[in-house]
């Protein structure tokens, strides 16, 4: 017979719930299959916001939810990510795809350069200090000639659409598409390193960075690569707004609400785990753009007094966000019996 | 063989001294018991060791390694472990998941960590509770949680700071059994404990610190004979 520990080891290192991955597989099946049947163009919008949101959210994750550090400026990145495209090929006709690249690229170094010193701080000196960076680059793009200034750049719109240029001026399901496998690539490597050996040990510095250190790990490295690695998690998804829109400004792209508005999806979510910046986006998205259309441009400030009032009811009720509904408490509770 | 070598470190907060031109050596394979009143500088002295506080003054010699001034990860990737007086568990991750975070140091493959980690959670007696959150542990079991996490990076000496502080009686037996345990099974050992009939028992050479000095190193024995050590804990009976 054989003893605990060999009955232990003999134990999956992982837990698969076969529910939970058959509704995965059929959720991405129909997402892939619903530009067929023709849904009219705000859908395939909201779609394309969700996932855009997802991703920015699953991004603020990895440096809030996983190794710990509040980042209130966050849509920086985004910024970075839209001007790198952007500027890219309204100035030298290079294709966005590159452009992508170059900006996750460049994200990646202003993180190092802003991670270096600042990561030294703790709580609400490091929150407070990316917040006044993020403030800090908008005001520099708002003067920087090279980039258009406060009118920003204006993306040279094709005659027919291309795949190259990342334009699609006849329908959105493209963009639709695109916004959806970078927003499954992105869940894929969240849930990759969530469960890697990184993940493990940003969590651990998330929790403890004193009983962390007495672990031979570098907390100051790690923060630094959980930043590095959210920032260029970001930069993409300013870069296809961009191609989306086809405009941009420093007030829209660098825009602090995108900052908050990443955080609030992923607090109400809930932090820390890979499902709960997606639980966020799927409620709050919805709300934001119905209110937008019902209320008018900027949804009459109604979507904000939601989600504070949404916000409020969270952190008294569920503070570790609507995740925990379905935590591992409660389900890994069952296996301990 | 000298595993660790203390000279004249030397620690200020302020105005107050916490560890004074303290020096002392351990052997390998030893226990080294260190004791003294409340606000004598044990746990300063072990955070000098370990890198949490940096020397005013004086050398840390790892074998033959001067590891002062390194920080409190390149200390214990040199095979310093070390538990906390104040408990740190990684509260939202299970006893299993605390454990694989210290064998990622010498194993990069999940499985395997896995596996290792489940070996040092048996040999701590808590494989029963291994999916069990840190928070869902009594202080008794988080205690072996952060020996066992300590003893996951597979150190040549580890520090122990009150592992026996704050749990019932009924626990502290299984407690000193487990650190003859950790001994037998090589590792070094440096523990503060404040129950001297513990002390005496598991202990090879004791450092007794008063106010920040060292005022007495010898073997259980001498300690307990020492004028010292027992002025320090009695008080001095003063006839006139």
């Amino acid at each position: 017979m054989l003893d605990k520990l060999s009955l232990a080891k003999q134990e999956p290192v992982w837990k698969n719930n076969n529910t939970v991955l058959y509704f995965l597989s059929s959720t991405v099946l129909l997402l892939f299959c619903l530009p067929l049947f023709d849904i009219n163009s705000f859908y395939l919008h909201l779609f394309i916001m969700i996932f855009m949101h997802s991703v920015m959210a699953q991004s603020w994750n990895v440096v809030a939810g996983f190794s710990g550090q509040i980042s209130l400026g966050h849509g920086l990145f985004f910024g970075i990510g839209a001007y790198a495209t952007s500027f890219l090929f309204t100035e030298y006709g290079i294709t966005p795809w590159i452009g992508i690249v170059f900006g996750m690229f460049v994200s990646g170094i202003i993180a190092i350069l802003i991670g270096i010193p600042m990561l030294r701080l703790h709580g609400h000196y490091f929150a407070i200090a990316t917040l006044l960076i993020a403030i800090s680059f908008s005001l520099v793009f708002r003067r920087w000639d090279l980039v258009g200034a406060a009118s920003g750049l204006w993306i040279p719109i094709l005659p027919a659409d291309s795949w190259i240029a990342l334009q699609f001026n006849s329908s959105k399901v493209p963009y639709y598409y695109i916004f959806l496998v970078f927003f499954l690539t992105t869940f894929l490597l969240s849930w990759m390193l969530s469960r890697s050996k990184l993940g493990y040990r940003l969590r651990a510095v998330r929790d403890d960075p004193q009983a962390a250190s007495s672990l031979c790990i570098n907390v100051s490295y790690y923060k630094i690569i959980a930043y590095v690695i959210s920032a260029m998690m970001m930069a993409p998804m300013g870069s296809l707004f961009a191609q989306y829109i086809l405009v941009i400004d420093p007030a829209t792209v660098f825009n602090i609400e995108i900052s908050i508005m990443v955080l609030l999806i992923t607090v109400l979510g809930g932090t820390g785990n890979i499902w709960g910046p997606l639980l966020g986006t799927v409620i709050l998205i919805p709300i934001s753009e119905y209110t937008r259309i019902y209320l008018g441009g900027t949804g009459g400030a109604v979507d904000l007094i939601l989600y504070g009032l949404i916000l409020m009811l969270i952190c008294v009720f569920r503070p570790n966000g609507l995740i925990s509904f379905f935590n591992r408490d409660v389900i890994d509770r069952k296996q301990k019996r | 063989m000298k595993i660790l070598t203390v000279e004249n470190i030397s620690r200020s907060f302020g105005g107050i001294k916490a560890n004074k031109n303290i020096s002392f050596e351990v052997e390998q394979g030893s226990i080294l018991g260190v004791i003294g009143p409340n606000g004598a500088g044990k746990s300063t002295l072990f955070d000098l060791i370990t890198g949490y506080t940096k020397a005013n003054s004086g050398t840390v010699n790892f074998f033959a390694n001067n590891i002062s001034g390194l920080r409190p990860d390149q200390i214990s990737a040199l095979g310093i472990g070390r538990t906390f007086q104040k408990l740190k568990p990684f509260a939202d991750q299970t006893l299993l998941e605390n454990v694989m975070i210290g064998c990622f140091v010498k194993e990069s493959n999940i499985k395997k960590a896995r596996d290792r980690a489940l070996e040092i959670i048996d040999f701590v007696d808590l494989i029963d509770k291994r999916h069990h959150y840190a928070k869902e542990l009594s202080t008794g079991q988080r205690k072996r949680l952060e020996m066992a996490r300590a003893m996951a990076i597979e150190p040549k000496l580890l520090l122990m700071d009150e592992v026996t502080g704050g749990v019932d009686q009924r626990t502290v037996p299984g407690l000193v059994e487990l650190i003859k345990k950790m001994k037998r099974s090589g590792v070094t050992i440096i523990t503060i404990e404040h129950n001297m009939n513990i002390i005496m028992e598991i202990s090879d050479n004791i450092l007794a610190l008063d106010q920040g000095q060292r005022i007495a190193y010898g073997t259980p024995k001498q300690i307990q004979n020492n004028k010292n050590v027992v002025d320090s804990y009695l008080g001095t009976y003063d006839a006139t």
